[in-house]
Parts: C-alpha cells; sequence; structure tokens
C-alpha cells in the first residue's frame, strides 16, 4: 500500500481509538479539540485555493452552511423515517450520518461548480467579488426559507459527531491536498499560482486547475459544515457569515499561503487563542485584525512559513539573486 | 514536402488605431531555423503572441501541418506541438528548477489526478518515468548541478537555458523562442548558439528565433526574416539580409540604432 494512504489509515486508526476514551475526557476540552478539527478542516481546504492556487475565495463560510444545511436535512429528515423513535444502533446512525456527510460534501461541491465556472474563467481578481457576494446570498436564501427554519436556523441535529469523524475527515483533506500538490499533475496549482500565462504556455489548463481546487475545497468545507451541525446541533444562517469566512482566510494567511503543516498550526492556533481570551471574547475580531495587520508587516509569507529560498542560498553562503 | 509547421496567411492584428502586425506571410517548414528580427516596437513578440493562442489574429489564419490554430487556447496551441519562452523570462518562482520542467511533463502524464490521489493504478511507474525524463533533460544541458534550486535562484543565463529546457519537456516540434540572448555576455552567447543549434539538430526541432543580437541570428538561422511596423519588409539567408537597404534603412532609421551597428 502506498505510503500516503498507510499515513491516512493510521491516522483514522488513532482518531477512532482517542474517540474511545472520549468518555475520559472533559467535555469542555472535547468541544475545543472538535472545533480545532473542524477549523483545520476548513483551513487545510481553503489552503489548496487561496494559497497553492493562489484564487482568492471569500466563500468557504457559505460552502460550509450548504453542506451543514443539507447533511442536518439528511440526518433529520432520514432519521425519524428509518429509525423511527427508538432511535437505530450506533452502526446505523453511523452509516447514516456518512451519507449525510457525503451529501453535504457533493452537494457544496456542486455549489463550487456553479460559482467557480462562470468566475474562474475570468482573468482577474473577480473570484473574491463573486464568493463574497455567493456568501451573502446563500446566508439571505436560508435566513428566508422557513422549512429550513429562516432566522432561527435548524435545530435539534442529532449529536453525531465525535473525535472520530472530525479527525478522520481532517486526516482525508490534509492526505487530499498534500497528495494532490506533490504529484507531477498537482504542482500545476503552484504553477497556476505563480504565473498563469506561463502555466498556459506549457500546456496547463488554468482555468481547469482553478476549478479543480475549487471544488475539492467546497467538498471539504460542505463535509466541515455537516460535522459543524452535528456538533453544535443547531444551526443559524449567521453562524456562516463573512466573518467564518474571514477567519479562515486569517488561518491560512497567517500559516502561510500553500504551506499545510503551518496552516494546520495556525488553525489550531487561532481556535485556541479565543478560549485562553474567553474574558476578552468579544474582542476576538479586534485581535484577529490587530493579528493581520501586524503579520503583513512583520511576516508577509506567514508566521509559519519561511523563505526557502534565502535559507538555501545562505546555507550555501550566498544571497538568493532572486530576493 | 510536407504541409510547413507553421504557416502565417495575411495576418494582421490591430491594436486600437495601431495595426501591430500588418498582412504578413510567414512559413517554417519543418526541420527549418528561421529568424525574425526587426527595430523595437516592430511587432516581433506581437506574432509570437498571435501564434502561441495569447492574442487572434483580426484578420488571416495561422496554421500548422495544415490545422487551422486560431481561437484555440494557448494551452490547445501547446498540445498541438508549438512551445515559446518569454522575452522577459518567466519561471515558476515557488517551484523548483526540477519541478519546472517536471510541471511541464504534463502533457505527457498518463495517469489522472485522481490516481494522483491514491497513489494507484500506475501512478508510481508514470512519476517515475516522468522524473527520469526531467533528470535526463537536466543533465543534457547542464542544469543538474542546480536540480532542487529555487528556480529563480539560478544566474541568469541559467534561467533562460532553464526555460529553453521547460518547452522541451512539452516535447515541441516547433520552438518559438523571443529573445533568448538578451542580457547574455558575448560567451553566454556563444554557448546559447552552440545550444540552438543543438536542440536544432538532436531534438530534430523547428525553430523560429526572435533575436536582437545579430551574432546569434546571423550565426545559427538559415532564413531570416525582417518585420518593421508590423511589415515584413524582407526575407532571404542571413547575408542576403546583411546586405538587403531596406533591411538597413530600418535600423538606421531606429533612435537607439540596436542591434546592426553594435555587432
Ligand atoms: N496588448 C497590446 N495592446 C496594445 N498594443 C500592443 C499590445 N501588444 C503589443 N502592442 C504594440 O504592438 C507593437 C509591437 O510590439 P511587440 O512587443 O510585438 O514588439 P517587438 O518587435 O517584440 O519589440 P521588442 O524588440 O522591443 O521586443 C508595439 O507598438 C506595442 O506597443
Ligand atoms: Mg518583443
Amino acid at each position: 500500500m502506498p505510503k500516503p494512504l498507510i499515513a491516512l489509515v493510521a491516522a483514522i486508526l488513532l482518531a477512532s481509538g482517542v474517540s474511545h476514551f472520549s468518555g475520559h475526557i472533559d467535555p469542555y476540552y472535547l468541544d475545543v479539540v472538535t472545533g480545532v478539527g473542524i477549523n483545520v478542516i476548513l483551513a487545510v481546504s481553503l489552503n489548496l485555493v487561496n494559497g497553492y492556487t493562489g484564487q482568492f475565495s471569500l466563500g468557504h463560510a457559505g460552502f460550509m452552511s450548504v453542506g451543514a444545511y443539507l447533511s442536518a436535512a439528511v440526518t433529520l429528515l432520514l432519521g425519524q423515517k428509518l429509525f423511527g423513535e427508538a432511535g437505530g444502533t450506533e452502526l446505523q446512525q453511523g452509516l447514516l450520518f456518512l451519507a449525510a456527510l457525503v451529501v453535504g460534501g457533493l452537494g457544496s461541491a456542486a455549489a463550487g461548480l456553479a460559482v467557480g465556472i462562470p468566475s474562474l474563467r475570468l482573468k482577474g481578481d473577480y473570484l473574491a467579488l463573486v464568493t463574497l457576494g455567493f456568501g451573502e446570498i446563500i446566508r439571505v436564501t436560508f435566513q428566508n426559507v422557513e422549512s429550513l427554519g429562516g432566522a432561527l436556523g435548524l435545530n435539534g441535529i442529532p449529536n453525531y459527531t465525535t473525535v472520530f469523524w472530525v479527525y478522520s475527515v481532517a486526516a482525508l483533506a490534509v492526505f487530499t491536498v498534500v497528495c494532490l500538490v506533490r504529484s507531477t499533475y498537482g504542482r500545476g496549482f503552484l504553477a497556476t499560482h505563480d504565473d498563469e500565462i506561463a502555466s498556459e504556455a506549457v500546456g496547463l489548463d488554468t482555468t481547469r486547475y482553478k476549478i479543480v481546487a475549487f471544488v475539492v475545497g467546497a467538498f471539504f468545507a460542505g463535509v466541515a459544515g455537516g460535522l459543524y451541525g452535528h456538533f453544535k446541533l443547531t444551526i443559524t444562517p449567521t453562524g456562516f457569515d463573512f466573518t467564518k469566512s474571514i477567519e479562515i482566510v486569517v488561518m491560512v494567511i497567517l500559516g502561510g499561503m500553500g504551506n499545510t503543516p503551518g496552516v494546520i498550526l495556525a488553525a489550531i492556533l487561532l481556535t485556541v487563542l479565543p478560549e485562553v481570551l474567553r474574558s476578552v471574547d468579544e474582542y476576538r475580531m479586534v485581535l484577529y485584525s490587530l493579528l493581520l495587520i501586524v503579520l503583513m508587516l512583520v511576516r508577509p509569507k506567514g508566521l509559519f512559513n519561511f523563505d526557502y529560498a534565502r535559507i538555501f542560498a545562505r546555507l550555501r553562503g550566498g544571497r538568493a539573486p532572486g530576493n | 514536402m510536407s504541409l510547413p509547421i507553421l504557416e502565417l496567411d495575411k495576418v494582421t492584428i490591430r491594436f486600437g488605431g495601431l495595426t501591430a502586425v500588418d498582412a504578413l506571410d510567414l512559413t517554417v517548414q519543418e526541420g527549418d531555423l528561421v529568424g525574425l528580427i526587426g527595430p523595437n516596437g516592430a511587432g516581433k513578440t506581437t506574432v509570437f503572441n498571435l501564434v502561441a493562442g495569447v492574442y487572434q489574429p483580426t484578420s488571416g489564419s495561422v496554421r500548422s501541418g495544415g490545422v487551422d490554430l486560431v481561437g484555440r487556447r494557448v494551452n490547445e496551441v501547446v498540445e498541438a506541438g508549438i512551445a515559446r519562452t518569454f522575452q522577459n523570462i518567466r519561471l515558476f518562482k515557488s517551484l523548483s528548477v526540477f519541478d519546472n520542467v517536471r510541471v511541464a511533463c504534463n502533457l505527457h502524464r498518463t495517469t489522472s489526478a485522481v490516481q494522483a490521489l491514491v497513489r494507484m493504478g500506475g501512478y508510481h511507474a508514470d512519476e517515475a518515468a516522468i522524473t527520469r525524463r526531467v533528470d535526463e533533460l537536466l543533465e543534457l544541458f547542464h542544469l543538474v548541478k542546480y536540480r532542487d534550486w529555487p528556480a529563480t535562484t539560478l544566474p541568469y543565463g541559467e534561467q533562460r537555458r532553464l526555460e529553453i529546457v521547460r518547452c522541451l519537456a512539452t516535447q515541441p516540434k516547433l520552438l518559438l523562442l523571443d529573445e533568448p540572448a538578451a542580457g547574455m555576455n558575448p560567451s553566454e552567447k556563444d554557448e546559447l548558439m552552440a545550444l540552438i543549434k543543438r536542440i536544432h539538430s538532436e531534438f530534430r526541432l523547428s525553430i523560429l528565433l526572435v533575436e536582437h543580437s545579430m551574432k546569434v541570428v546571423m550565426g545559427v538561422c538559415q532564413r531570416v526574416a525582417v518585420l518593421d511596423y508590423g511589415e515584413k519588409i524582407a526575407e532571404g539567408t542571413p547575408a542576403e539580409i546583411q546586405r538587403d537597404p531596406k533591411v538597413i534603412e530600418a535600423y538606421l532609421g531606429e533612435p537607439h540604432e540596436k542591434g546592426f551597428a553594435h555587432h
């Protein structure tokens, strides 16, 4: 079996093991750990779009909400029908949840395709605007559809999300992004990021690369949304607004665009930090803004990203001429 | 004789009021090494952009092997076997030397993106074959010692060479080189001339070369076409071109006298 696949299976087994003992973990910490995992999925998948491929999307929370509502609809509607009042066995619930997450992910990916095809064909920074608009449209739509709970959102979502589910999906997201990006095929994402004209001049279909990155990103955002819904048990349209998208973008920038380990660290840091600063929670957005400004000034390539070119040159005992 | 590898037929492009290329006829046969020269702003790079699919001609046709290229996207022109370099080097700055060439092997990849993900179904064999091909190219063009360097940290001349090697990885039939000698010193120019001759013979490539350095153009080209204000004013062997009064006038009329006088 290929090495990355072994790592993926190992990670899932580990998650399942930890999940098994989650009864012994303080529920508060468990919540934090779950929240961290969901944000890792969101940040790592957005990093494929904003980092590796260099397309600035502001719609990740929008895709997340598509997945959250779809998967909640699946478990709420089908759960009743299939299991009745008894609630079903653990295995039945697990399978239903898996189906719900897949539906949420695919629905979100379809939305990604619908948004991505028209906007990514255009050259220039249309994507930020279009995804911003998309996020708002989705939010307003959910707010006004009464069957989806309107502004109050959906309640009574079954409590299916566990450490196992969250970290298995996180491992899958990391696996997907890393395997793609390291392959000859996936080097095309980075080439597209660096120089679209040169990429096309070596035969790469940059539009296709951008759409693939965007759709894969949307898929994982949708699955993360499903996990979020079955973790919080209540979802409201405002929970997926613009500030949530910004939060994820900040993780990607802080981690260093196109640096998966860095982005994972940033997702952990930015999820735990507000918990640590719980007493000043209302200043969270202020903190984010400050961090972003300081970061832009001090480490324009990300907190955890290092200028490999310069380090390389220094190791050789010279200065990198490219810089 | 087989159909020309490149055939421009009355190609015109206008940018607003400016006619950058005016009813240009130009033919490159298989195996040709043709020079395209002209003063600054004559329209040479625009010709490349027209062939490469960056611009669409206002009128006229561009064909390769009898196939119409007009309307094709840039990457589709590369698929048709035409690769180009850029006047201002455009390497992928976040990729290593190796990866700059590797990414250009995507056209001839045999496995899909999904196989890249699950790493099965011949993925490893395909990647190994690509790695071998890239290493061979780097070896052949003396770039092996820079293999893992970030591409833009290479010395200038090597960056030019790498861009050419990256083109070769797409396995083209026709290579369009836009001022490959720009910024090179005399000994680098000699190396470049040897390189062009070598690609031409060893890879059996047809080459269209845009170049200001007369030393290089006259040293390697079998035939030279001269553009001035978008129009072709002369075409012939290097010797004929150097004697052509219209060509001399076009160059002398140029304020900076780049080219002819200085080489
Ligand atoms: N996209 C464009 N829009 C408007 N004008 C353009 C465009 N591209 C090229 N031109 C104009 O077309 C003319 C020819 O330019 P081109 O770059 O082809 O010249 P060149 O022969 O390559 O010159 P040089 O030797 O300086 O590279 C110039 O006047 C240029 O300003
Ligand atoms: Mg030019």
